[in-house]
C-alpha cells in the first residue's frame, strides 16, 4: 500500500481529452494533455511545475487531487494510488486554484471557511483561531463577516488561499495561487508559503505558476513541462548553472518594430524573446558564444534600430525556460490573450 | 479504525451539508424572496387545485375525493423540493458556486453530503406543507382533526419518505452529474411526471390502466396514501385492501431497493465524471 516515502510520485502519466464530434468541427478531436509524465516529490519539498498555457499543469494537479482519472499511467499521493484509493487520498490533500471565484455567495468569509474545516473534523475553536490568523495574513481580517457575493475577485481568491492552508494538509496543490492578485499581496503570499513550509517541515507543496521569479524564489525543484511532457526537472540553481556556458544578453533597442529578423534569425542566436516597452524593444537573447554578438549588433543597426543599452547577465529561470521550451512565457501569454 | 473513520466522515459530511443547505435555503436575509419561493409558490399550487375542483368537479369542494387529493397535493410539495433539489445541488455546487471539486477533493462522503442538503430542502418545504394543510383544514373544510391523527404512521411515513425521496434525488443526481450543459430541468420534469402518475390529482383508478400500473409501481404513491390514512383516516379506493403495516412495508422495502440502485448509479456516475473531467465542469453560455 504505502509504496514509498515520496509525497507524490507519477509514472508515465497520460491524459487524453476527446472533444465531442460536433464541437470539434475542423479542430483536432483529441488533445493529449499529458504525454508520459513521470516525476516524484519528496516530503517537505516545495515542487514547482512550470509551463506555458495548455502545457498540462492543471491537468496534472487534477489527477493528483483525484478529480480526474488518468487515461493511462499511475500516480501516488501520500503513498496511495489516486485512482484506486481516491477516498483515502482525500484525507491527505488540499487544493487551491488561482483565478477562481468559487464560494457560497450567501455565506460570509468566516462561515465558508468554517464550513470547510468541518469536513475535516477540525474543532470549531481551533478552526476559528486559524481562520483569524490566516485572514490576517491575506489582509482580510476585517472582512470576515462579509458575504462572499460582496467580495472582489481578488478577495475571493485570497479566501480560497486561506481555505487551502486552513486544514493544514499533508500535501497541498497550489495551481497558480497568485494569479490575478496585486503585486503586494502576491509577495506577501509567497513569503507566507515559504514560512509555512519552514514551520511545517513534514508538509509538501506542489505549485504551478507562470511567475518565474516566484518559482525561483520558492521552489526546491522545478519541472518544466510543455505539451504534456517534462522537458527538464531539477533545482532552479542547477538548471541555471547548465546555461552558464551560454552568453545571455539583454538589449534595449529603439526604432525597431520587430527583432525577429534582426536578432532572432542571426547566426549564433539560439533563443530570443522580445517585449515592447515605452521607449522601444527589450530583447533577451541567448547566444552560443560572445562572438555572435557582433553580428547581432550589426544587423540591428542595418535594420534601422538604435541600441539604447546592452547588458550581459547571469542566467535566470526564465532563460532556462526559454532555452528548454524554445519560446518565452510572455510570447505565449500574449498569443493566448491571457494575462 | 477505518470503519470508525468512515463513520466520522459520513456524519460530518451530513451535518455540515445540512447546515450549509439551511443557510442557503432559508435565506432569511431576504424574507421576501424566501416567502415567494418557499411559501407562495406551493400555496398557490394548492389554490389552483381548489379552484379546479370548485369549477370542474360535480360536487365542488364537497366532492368526496377532495380531501384526499388536497392532502396528497400538500405532501407532494416535498417531492420536487427534495428530489429536484438534490440534483440542483450538484448543478449549483458545480457550476454556480464552483465548489463541487473542492467538496470532492476533501474527505467528504458525497452521498451523505447530498442527503444533508436534501434534508435542508425538506425542512424548508415542511413550512409550506404545514401551512397548506392548515389552510385546507381551517378554510376549505378538509377534515383533519388533530386528535384523530395517526402519529406513528405520520412519523413512519415522514422518516421513510424522506429517505426514499432523497434516494430518488440521488438517482437523478447521478444523471445530472454526467449530463453536460446546464440541466436544471431534469428534476423538475421528473417531479412533474410523478405528480401525474402517483395519484396526486387523479386517483389511480381514474387513470388509463397502463398509467395506473406505472403509478402502482412507484413508492411515492404509497407514501402519499400513508399520509391520507394518517391525517384523514380514509384511503383511496384502490388501496383499501392494503393494511397500514403492508403500506409502510412497501415504502421501506422500496427504499432499500432504491438505496442499492441509487448508490450503484451514483458511483458509476462519479467514475464517469472523473474519467471525463466533469467534476469541475463550467458551462459557458
Ligand atoms: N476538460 C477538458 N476538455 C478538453 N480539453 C481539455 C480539458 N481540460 C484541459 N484540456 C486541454 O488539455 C491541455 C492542458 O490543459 P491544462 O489546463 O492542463 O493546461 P495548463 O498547463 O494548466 O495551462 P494554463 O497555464 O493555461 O493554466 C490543453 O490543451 C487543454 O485545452
Ligand atoms: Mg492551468
Amino acid at each position: 500500500m504505502v509504496s514509498d516515502s515520496f509525497a507524490i510520485r507519477t509514472e508515465d502519466l497520460r491524459r487524453v481529452f476527446r472533444a465531442k464530434r460536433r464541437e470539434a468541427k475542423g479542430e483536432k478531436r483529441e488533445v493529449v494533455a499529458l504525454d508520459g509524465v513521470s516525476f516524484s516529490v519528496d516530503r517537505g519539498e516545495l515542487f514547482g511545475v512550470l509551463g506555458p498555457n495548455g502545457a498540462g499543469k492543471t491537468t496534472t494537479i487534477k489527477i493528483l487531487a483525484t478529480l480526474l482519472s488518468p487515461t493511462s499511467g499511475r500516480a501516488w499521493v501520500a503513498g496511495l494510488d489516486v485512482t484506486t484509493d481516491s477516498k483515502a487520498v482525500r484525507h491527505h490533500i488540499g487544493m487551491v486554484s488561482g483565478g477562481e471565484t468559487s464560494g457560497y455567495g450567501l455565506l460570509t468569509i468566516e462561515e465558508n471557511l468554517w464550513m470547510f474545516s468541518q469536513f475535516y473534523g477540525i474543532e470549531t475553536n481551533v478552526a476559528r483561531k486559524r481562520i483569524q490568523e490566516l485572514l490576517a495574513v491575506v489582509g482580510l481580517a476585517d472582512r470576515s463577516r462579509t458575504k462572499i457575493y460582496h467580495l472582489s475577485t481578488g478577495m475571493r481568491q485570497k479566501m480560497n488561499f486561506v481555505r487551502g492552508f486552513l486544514t493544514e494538509p499533508e500535501i497541498l496543490f497550489l495551481d497558480e495561487p497568485t494569479l490575478g492578485l496585486d503585486v503586494q499581496t502576491a509577495h506577501t503570499l509567497r513569503g507566507f508559503v515559504s514560512g509555512w513550509l519552514a514551520e511545517h517541515r513534514d508538509r509538501t507543496i506542489l505549485l504551478t505558476t507562470h511567475a518565474m521569479h516566484e518559482a525561483d524564489e520558492l521552489c526546491s525543484r522545478v519541472a518544466i513541462i510543455d505539451k504534456g511532457r517534462i522537458l527538464a526537472c531539477d533545482a532552479p540553481g542547477v538548471l541555471k548553472r547548465e546555461l552558464q556556458r551560454d552568453a545571455i544578453f539583454r538589449l534595449r533597442i529603439a526604432d525597431l518594430g520587430d527583432a525577429r529578423a534582426a536578432v532572432g534569425a542571426q547566426p549564433g542566436v539560439s533563443r530570443f524573446t522580445q517585449t515592447r516597452s515605452d521607449d522601444g524593444l527589450n530583447v533577451d537573447a541567448i547566444l552560443t558564444s560572445d562572438g555572435a554578438l557582433t553580428g547581432v549588433l550589426g544587423s540591428v543597426q542595418a535594420a534601422g534600430g538604435r541600441l539604447l543599452s546592452l547588458e550581459k547577465r547571469e542566467p535566470t529561470l526564465e532563460d532556462v525556460f526559454l532555452h528548454v521550451v524554445g519560446h518565452g512565457f510572455d510570447d505565449e501569454a500574449r498569443e493566448g490573450g491571457s494575462e | 479504525m477505518a470503519m470508525e473513520r468512515r463513520r466520522g466522515v459520513t456524519w460530518r459530511s451530513f451535518r455540515t451539508a445540512t447546515w450549509l443547505g439551511w443557510q442557503i435555503e432559508s435565506n432569511w436575509a431576504d424574507p421576501f424572496v424566501f416567502a415567494i419561493y418557499s411559501l407562495v409558490k406551493p400555496l398557490s399550487g394548492a389554490l389552483i387545485l381548489v379552484f379546479m375542483y370548485a369549477v370542474i368537479a360535480k360536487d365542488g369542494l364537497g366532492s368526496p375525493l377532495f380531501p384526499g387529493v388536497f392532502v396528497g397535493n400538500a405532501l407532494f410539495i416535498y417531492v420536487p423540493a427534495v428530489l429536484a433539489g438534490i440534483s440542483w445541488t450538484i448543478m449549483d455546487d458545480r457550476e454556480h458556486y464552483g465548489m463541487l471539486k473542492y467538496v470532492y477533493a476533501a474527505p467528504v462522503n458525497v452521498l451523505a453530503y447530498l442527503i444533508g442538503r436534501g434534508v435542508a430542502k425538506a425542512l424548508v418545504a415542511t413550512v409550506a406543507v404545514v401551512l397548506t394543510l392548515l389552510l385546507g383544514t381551517l378554510a376549505l373544510g378538509v377534515p383533519i382533526r388533530f386528535a384523530a391523527i395517526d402519529w406513528p404512521l405520520v412519523a413512519a411515513a415522514l422518516v421513510l419518505g424522506s429517505a426514499m425521496l432523497a434516494l430518488f434525488g440521488i438517482l437523478l443526481g447521478a444523471v445530472t452529474m454526467v449530463t453536460a450543459r446546464h440541466n436544471y430541468g431534469v428534476g423538475e420534469a421528473v417531479a412533474g411526471g410523478l405528480y401525474l402518475l402517483c395519484g396526486v390529482v387523479f386517483p389511480l383508478d381514474t387513470l388509463p390502466p397502463w398509467l395506473a400500473a406505472v403509478g402502482r409501481a412507484l413508492p411515492i404513491t404509497y407514501w402519499l396514501e400513508a399520509f391520507r390514512r394518517a391525517l384523514l383516516g380514509q384511503s383511496a379506493a384502490s388501496f383499501a385492501g392494503l393494511s397500514d403495516v403492508a403500506l409502510v412495508g412497501i415504502i421501506a422495502g422500496s427504499s432499500v431497493v432504491l438505496a442499492a440502485l441509487a448508490t450503484v448509479c451514483f458511483r458509476l456516475a462519479e467514475r464517469r465524471a472523473r474519467a471525463k473531467g466533469l467534476l469541475d465542469m463550467q458551462t459557458m453560455y
